[in-house]
């Protein structure tokens, strides 16, 4: 029984440590989704430039692991003299990646709008631009619902790889709590719990939007 | 041209150019771009006095579609001229040549002219009632109110006063249809444009489609329809258009039309569809 006691007994000091965790994820989310809806726009738009940089910006943040590129924005950019404090760093560099991954899906959710829609649109007076805001982008936003909310719940456990750029999300608190108490089966068994107990509620939230969404259109 | 004229199509010439995808070993080997060209409209010639319903027949690829589509400029032409109220849309000339103008100059220019499409392409986002009002809205500047009200109004015209709220998923393909003809005659165009309303039909839903092209036809509204419905055509049309491969071969009063084509092409179409001039004599 003094395992289950022990390790509920670490909860007090972890849960101070998930504001700092929501945080995180909702400004990283609200970034990677105005970012990834513009970088799906430039590769859809009509100029070579623009397409060429969101590609390139998808694949570097694809083709390199998120806890490097974390690492980089806060160690290496202080030497071309950017220094960052550690929670807004981890919000860009979890923003930033999100929005690589966020803009494929605003891109193929865009692209499963039909183009009749937009013909449409464009007969009854409606200007390619005013079209895409007004019709197209609704609709692939309704699309995008579901890969949204899986993406929110994965970035909020990938806020533990921000404990390597000294923000005290619950895994840095963990391992503070460890290295002073050495309890380290109750410590990490109550972080595990805790990343749990954030991720399942979100998923129900996410599977009842999508329900909801669906039941419309 | 005549000055009340609604649409005048002067000598246009329309081709497709596609690029044939071209592989990165046929691009390694320096093999020459391939490009198809599709000469789809070869100097078409059209008036469209107010009131008046002309009806396209023509067979499968013979340019129909892209005729249409270019008088509202959803296709870019290569060469003559579109006017439509005396207006070009898309384009602006200088020193006789035709140049692109802005987009929000064409996007208003547009509102002149109504489509319908043979796929309907209703806001699946919005309901029947919305559908209708978003342009209102949006293009026309209605306040909510205003916009319901009329909306409401040409809903009730073509019978789906009782749909309001149903979503396009939630109605059949005749009454999206007509949704999508209360979406375009709200607008007030000046011309409406029919591409083959009711191919995409069950046949048991054409009859409810065609009975409110009808309708508005009789109402004076000036319209251009492409269909295969021959007998339709023949109640309608205030002028038949037959089109073969790129150009206009014949046209005339339907009377004329369908009891003495002149144009082999009309013929095989007519005797195609079971309305040879024979059959229809009765
Ligand atoms: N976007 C395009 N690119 C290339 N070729 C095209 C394109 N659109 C149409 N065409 C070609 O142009 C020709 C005429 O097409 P169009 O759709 O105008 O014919 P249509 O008379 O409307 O035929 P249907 O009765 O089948 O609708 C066809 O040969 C078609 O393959
Ligand atoms: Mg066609």
């Amino acid at each position: 029984m003094d395992f289950i006691t022990d390790t509920l007994a670490v909860f007090p000091s972890l849960i101070g440590a998930v504001p700092i965790v929501l945080q995180l994820a909702a400004g990283a989310m609200i970034l990677a989704l105005v970012l990834g809806l513009l970088v799906a726009l430039a590769r859809i738009s009509q100029f070579k430039v623009l397409r060429a940089i969101a590609v390139f910006f998808v694949e570097v943040i694809r083709g390199t692991p998120l806890l490097v590129q974390l690492v980089y924005i806060f160690f290496v950019l202080p030497s071309i003299g950017i220094a960052i404090d550690p929670i807004p760093a981890g919000i860009l560099g979890l923003g930033l990646n999100y929005a690589a991954y966020l803009s494929e899906v605003f891109r193929s959710a865009i692209l499963s709008v039909e183009s009749g829609q937009t013909e449409a649109a464009l007969s009854l007076g409606y200007t390619p631009t005013k079209a895409l805001w007004k019709v197209v982008i609704p609709q692939s936003f309704v699309v995008s619902l579901g890969p949204i909310g899986n993406y929110f719940i994965a970035m909020v456990k990938d806020t533990a790889l921000t404990s390597v750029i000294a923000v005290t999300e619950i895994l840095k608190t963990a391992n503070i709590l460890n290295s002073q108490t050495f309890q380290t089966t109750e410590i990490y068994t109550a972080a595990a719990i805790l990343y749990l107990m954030l991720s399942l509620p979100l998923s129900r939230i996410v599977v009842l939007l999508e329900r909801k969404a669906r039941s419309r259109g | 041209m005549a000055d009340n004229t609604i649409i005048t199509v002067k000598d246009v010439h329309k081709t497709f150019v596609s690029e044939a995808k071209q592989s990165l070993w046929d691009r390694f080997r320096g093999k020459t771009h391939e490009v198809k060209r599709v000469e789809v409209l070869k100097g078409v010639n059209l008036e469209v006095a107010p009131s008046e319903t002309v009806v396209i027949l023509g067979s499968s690829g013979s340019g129909k579609s892209t005729l249409l589509r270019c008088i509202n400029k959803l296709e870019t032409i290569d060469a003559g001229r579109i006017y439509v109220h005396g207006h070009m849309i898309g384009y602006r000339e200088q020193n006789g040549e035709l140049v692109a103008e802005r987009a929000s100059v064409t996007a208003k220019k547009r509102t002149d002219v109504g489509m319908v499409f043979q796929h309907f392409n209703l806001f699946l986002n919005k309901t029947a009632l919305g559908n209708v009002m978003a342009p209102l809205r949006d293009i026309k500047n209605f306040s909510a109110a205003d916009a319901r009200i009329k909306a409401v109004h040409h809903l009730e015209m073509v019978g789906l006063g009782d749909k309001l709220d149903n979503y396009p998923s939630k109605l059949s393909g005749g009454q999206k249809q007509r949704v999508a003809i209360a979406r375009a005659l709200a607008m007030e165009p000046a011309v409406m444009l029919f591409d083959e309303p009711t191919s995409a039909l069950d046949p048991e839903l054409v009859g409810e489609v065609l009975a409110v092209i009808k309708r508005i036809a009789q109402e004076g509204t000036t319209m251009v329809i492409v269909t295969h419905e021959m007998q339709f055509a023949r109640e309608i049309a205030t002028r038949i258009v037959v089109m073969d491969q790129g150009l206009i071969v014949e046209e005339g009063p339907p009377e004329l039309i369908f009891t003495n084509p002149q144009h082999d092409k009309t013929r095989a179409l007519l005797s195609r569809s079971g309305t040879s001039p024979q059959a229809s004599e009765s």
